[in-house]
């Protein structure tokens, strides 16, 4: 069968073209209560008295807590990556107790009849603020005697993490060019279109947590420690959830809160966030200042690169915070060779939100600052920037391939990549537009940006993330259940949250097993259903928890070959299976279906001796390697010379994502990430004032594109399989979003070159690029 | 309190609610018809839309009571005789949807749009949905989708009035 590689339309689309889903908000129980935050409208200040009287006044108002009347039982928000033995990890209380931090963050709660009432009663909280003064500004924050955001830590940084390999000295001394350049991580709001919400129904001792969140599984563990409900009381449940991109991948204070506050009023409680308390207190991602400094021969050759980041935590550190820009530390050499690198990274806190992962999660910035820095180094020797890559990047006859970080990539053809996307892009054509529109002194230029990447995917395997001192593996689960009927149920831990699983899990199943695509049932994101897993971020699902099925198919398989060896009374190692039919070598007509052999198991009557009657099997798959999906992306601008107007006119992206289950997935995969990383690139950034308040509150001031905002794109794919797992595959969730920033970047600062412009600082907004194209011309 | 009386999908509705109560609250809270998401509160992201009278509004910007007499359409209500409607295929059929949480509004607004103009071109299908924000797919495929359901439309208003 070929199901494995099919374009299949998604079965998760028959309830959600219908709306006949279950987004958490829909959830509405007997008795149940609402939560509403009341937020504080300073970045930094110590809180003198909370004043609930009179809020418990008002109609329909249930309950209200402040942070101290919570404090003995709120716990502490975890991080579950020390990144080195002495980074300062400060203390995170759900509700603000003493002293907030970032404006936004919770010093109270009410609890009410309805969300309305919940809403109204925030009003009547009298909370008296002492101000302190906000920090904003990473390198401020660092200099001596500046303010603290800890003042009980003596320090604003949090950690330095620093990685080196190969002699950097010797690869500066004396090389013919030396590229020096910094570069803004802007920071980013990751706008999933579902707000999140939170349900949590007591049922005697047992508590059900509906979240719309990427991690059932992590956030149970993570939620039993907090709050000291034991783990088997626990269940959580993430329903249909509206998009992640990172920003889910969380254990959030109003998750505990909602928890705890259902546990104390013993009666269902909700939680719902509007769009403009999203904005301030989902974690955000990026921002980072990167200073970099590069060394190469007179050919373009690379000798050595120094990475040397700012990374803003800012207020404190969730899940994974102080480990994102890790993930891309061992990125920024991307496909190139080179002899030296060293990586220091210095985490800092501010009085903002806090960051953590977003699409890509440290691999974009590093992808953005090499490829950056390849055109710099092009433009630096006069060479065409797919000249200087070529010159460096590891060729396909290199593989594996151990970088000078020490990963070993296992597969890669970046000449095959680069070729198709040059024909697709008609790349000479586009150069000659450029040169012609060069000379006519065109008010509207023309930029080619080039980005060959790659990226390091299937998070993770487990020993590499132990010696990086992260508090879990990185394994993934699945079961396979085979009903009475030889119907079948798929279990994984992954959590989908518009990835496809449901279709994609059962092409695999249907494929290993044999049977129908239509047979087949996946089941995923309750942890009482699918008990054990990692969930679902950093492009893992199908590289980890795909291969764990294939795994728990190959199991059945072997378990009805017995059972079919019994009833067709014959030798195991006689019995063929294709198909979904065993029969016997030679007589074809001799034979029986796995789902006939699934029924017969559920009789039992006739097993052979000492044979459970059960073919359920589940596999745990704990990667060896990570994966490295690759591309070129080739990004064509329009600059408008007189308004910095940019227009994308033409987008080729061709990824190399290995072997792949349903191209229509990984088409919409492509589509949505190169959005977002065009987005990064042109139009988002959450803008905090001098105060610390953040501007960009709303849909209106944070600018996620619209259709009219974004090009078509032109996307296509080459496959050379991963070596490293047994479908080949590589993962593409992140992809898009990772390759397209600099891309696009690259593109129009190559049409404003002969404006003297080196750099232009994202977004690229009109006025920016309007400011970069006069400062250029100036100088 | 104010006494609305609404149609919604088909069924006729009698409430009193609050006058400050928005649409698509009553619609999810009091009706029961959660098919229709909230994605935020400036009216910016289109995830509500929904039909009044046959045409789209954001049901966050309508109060209950504006909505009293009128006729809804949510999508729960878009099925003909069982049947997905035309757009809910196109929307299956290319990859429209990723996450499906902007997908009602977004199949509203784009039943709306055809209604104005039944032959869009791809740039007129981008403009016609700028006020619905998806943050999953990139547009490319929900353009597609547009484009084939209006091409499915006019040839089954054409073999039906045969
Ligand atoms: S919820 Fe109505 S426009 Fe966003
Ligand atoms: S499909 Fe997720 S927001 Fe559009």
């Amino acid at each position: 069968m070929t199901e494995v590689g099919t374009a299949r339309k998604r079965s998760e689309d028959a309830r959600l073209i219908t709306g006949n889903t279950q987004w958490t908000d829909n959830i509405q129980l007997p008795g149940m209560l609402y939560v509403a935050f009341l937020r504080s409208p300073y970045a930094h200040a110590r809180i003198v008295n909370v004043d609930t009287s009179a809020a418990l006044d008002r109609p329909g108002v249930v309950a209200v807590f402040s942070g101290a009347d919570l404090a003995g039982e709120q716990g502490g928000l975890p991080c579950a990556w020390v990144v080195t033995p002495d980074m300062v990890l400060p203390d995170h209380p759900p509700i603000a107790v003493t002293e907030v931090r970032y404006s936004g963050e919770p010093v109270a709660c009410v609890v009410a009849r309805d969300r309305y009432a919940a809403a109204d009663a925030l009003e009547a909280i009298d909370v008296d603020y002492e101000p302190l003064p906000p920090v904003l500004d990473m390198q401020a924050a660092l200099a001596e005697g500046a303010d603290l955001v800890h003042s009980d830590k003596g320090t604003n940084k949090s950690y330095t993490w620093v990685f080196a390999n190969g002699d950097l000295d010797a690869a500066f001394l004396d090389a013919a060019v030396v590229i020096e350049r910094e570069y803004v991580q802007q920071r980013l709001i990751p706008s999933a279109m579902e707000p999140r919400s939170v349900v949590c129904q007591p049922f005697g001792d047992q508590m059900t947590v509906w979240s719309s969140t990427q991690i059932p599984h992590i956030l149970r563990v993570m939620l039993a420690s907090v709050t000291g409900v034991p783990e088997q009381n626990l269940r959580v449940i993430a329903p249909d959830v509206g998009g992640g991109f990172g920003s889910k991948l969380q254990v959030y204070g109003e998750e505990v809160i909602t928890l705890i506050l259902a546990r104390k009023l013993g009666k269902p409680v909700k939680w719902t966030e509007s769009r403009s308390e999203g904005n301030q207190t989902v974690h955000h991602g990026r921002d980072q200042i990167q200073r970099l400094r590069l060394a190469a021969d007179a050919d373009g050759r690379i000798r050595g690169l120094n990475v040397d980041l700012l990374a803003d935590m800012g207020a404190y550190l969730m899940l994974v915070t102080p480990g994102i820009p890790l993930l891309g530390a061992f990125m920024f050499p991307a496909i190139y060779k080179m002899d030296a690198y060293s990586f220091t990274c210095t985490g800092v806190f501010t009085t903002k939100m806090p960051t953590d992962a977003y699409r890509g999660a440290g691999r974009p910035e590093a992808t953005f600052a090499i490829e950056r820095l390849m055109d710099e180094l092009a433009h630096e020797l006069d060479l065409d920037p797919i000249e200087v890559r070529r010159r460096n990047w590891i060729k396909h006859d290199e593989f594996p391939y151990e970088t000078v970080c020490g990963l070993t990539y296992d597969s890669g053809n970046y000449e095959a990549a680069t070729e198709k996307a040059l024909q697709l892009f008609e790349y000479d054509k586009l150069r000659a537009e450029q040169a012609d529109r060069r000379e006519r002194h065109d008010t509207v230029q023309l930029g080619i940006g080039v980005s060959t990447f790659t990226e390091m995917c299937g998070l993770a395997p487990s020993r590499v993330l132990g010696s990086l001192f992260y508090g879990a593996g990185g394994w993934e689960h699945s079961a396979v259940r085979m009903l009475p009927t030889g119907k079948v149920e798929v279990l994984t831990g992954s959590s989908a949250h518009g990835q496809g699983h449901e279709t994609a899990w059962a092409q695999i199943a249907s494929d290993a097993l044999g049977v129908p695509f239509e047979d087949v049932r996946v089941l995923h994101g309750d942890t009482a259903i699918s008990h054990k897993g990692l969930d679902t971020y950093g492009s893992r699902s199908l590289v980890v928890g795909g291969v764990a099925l294939v795994g728990a198919c190959v199991k059945v398989v072997d378990k009805a070959r017995v059972v079919a060896a019994h009833l067709l009374e014959a030798d195991a190692s006689d019995l063929t299976f294709e198909n979904g039919r065993f029969s016997v070598r030679g007589v074809p007509e001799q034979g029986m279906s796995i789902q006939e052999i699934a029924g017969a198991t559920f009789a039992a009557h006739n097993l052979p001796d000492g044979i459970e009657p059960s073919l359920d099997s589940e596999a745990t798959f704990d990667p060896e390697n990570f994966s490295f999906p690759h591309g070129t992306h080739l990004c064509a601008a329009e600059v408008d010379t007189e308004t910095g107007f940019v227009k994308i006119r033409k987008y080729v992206a061709v990824d190399d994502i290995g072997k792949v289950v349903n191209p229509l997935i990984v088409e919409g995969q492509v589509h949505g990430g190169l959005a977002q990383g065009i987005s990064q690139a042109l139009y988002e950034e959450a803008v905090y004032d001098v105060d610390g308040n953040l501007q960009t509150t709303t849909l209106a001031d944070y600018l996620v594109p619209s259709a009219s905002d974004l090009p078509t794109f032109t996307t296509d794919r080459t496959e050379t399989p991963a070596t490293t797992n047994p479908l080949g595959v590589k993962g593409v969730g992140e992809a898009g979003t990772i390759a397209s920033t600099p891309a696009v970047v690259n593109a129009i600062v190559d049409a404003l070159r002969p404006f003297g412009v080196s750099d232009v600082r994202m977004p690229c907004t009109p006025e920016r690029v309007w400011r970069a194209l006069q400062e250029g011309v100036a100088q | 309190m104010p006494r609305i009386k609404v149609e919604v999908d088909g069924v006729t509705y009698e409430d009193d609610v609050e006058p400050r109560l928005l649409l698509v609250h009553y619609l999810r809270d009091r009706l029961g018809k959660v098919g229709t998401p909230v994605g935020c509160d400036t009216t910016n992201c289109g995830a509500c839309t929904v039909l009044m009278d046959g045409m789209s509004v954001k049901s966050c910007s309508v109060l209950a009571v504006q909505a009293d007499t009128h006729d809804i359409t949510t999508i729960e209500g878009l099925r003909i005789n069982g049947a997905l409607h035309p757009m809910q295929e196109a929307f299956h059929s290319e990859h429209g949807l990723q996450c499906g949480y902007c997908t009602p509004g977004m199949i509203m607004a784009s039943i709306d749009l055809l209604r104005e103009n039944p032959d869009p071109s791809d740039e007129e299908i981008r403009e016609g949905l700028e006020g619905n924000l998806c943050r999953c797919t990139g547009y490319q495929n929900i353009v597609r989708a547009v484009r084939s359901a209006a091409h499915e439309m006019s040839h089954s208003e054409v073999t039906s009035h045969d």
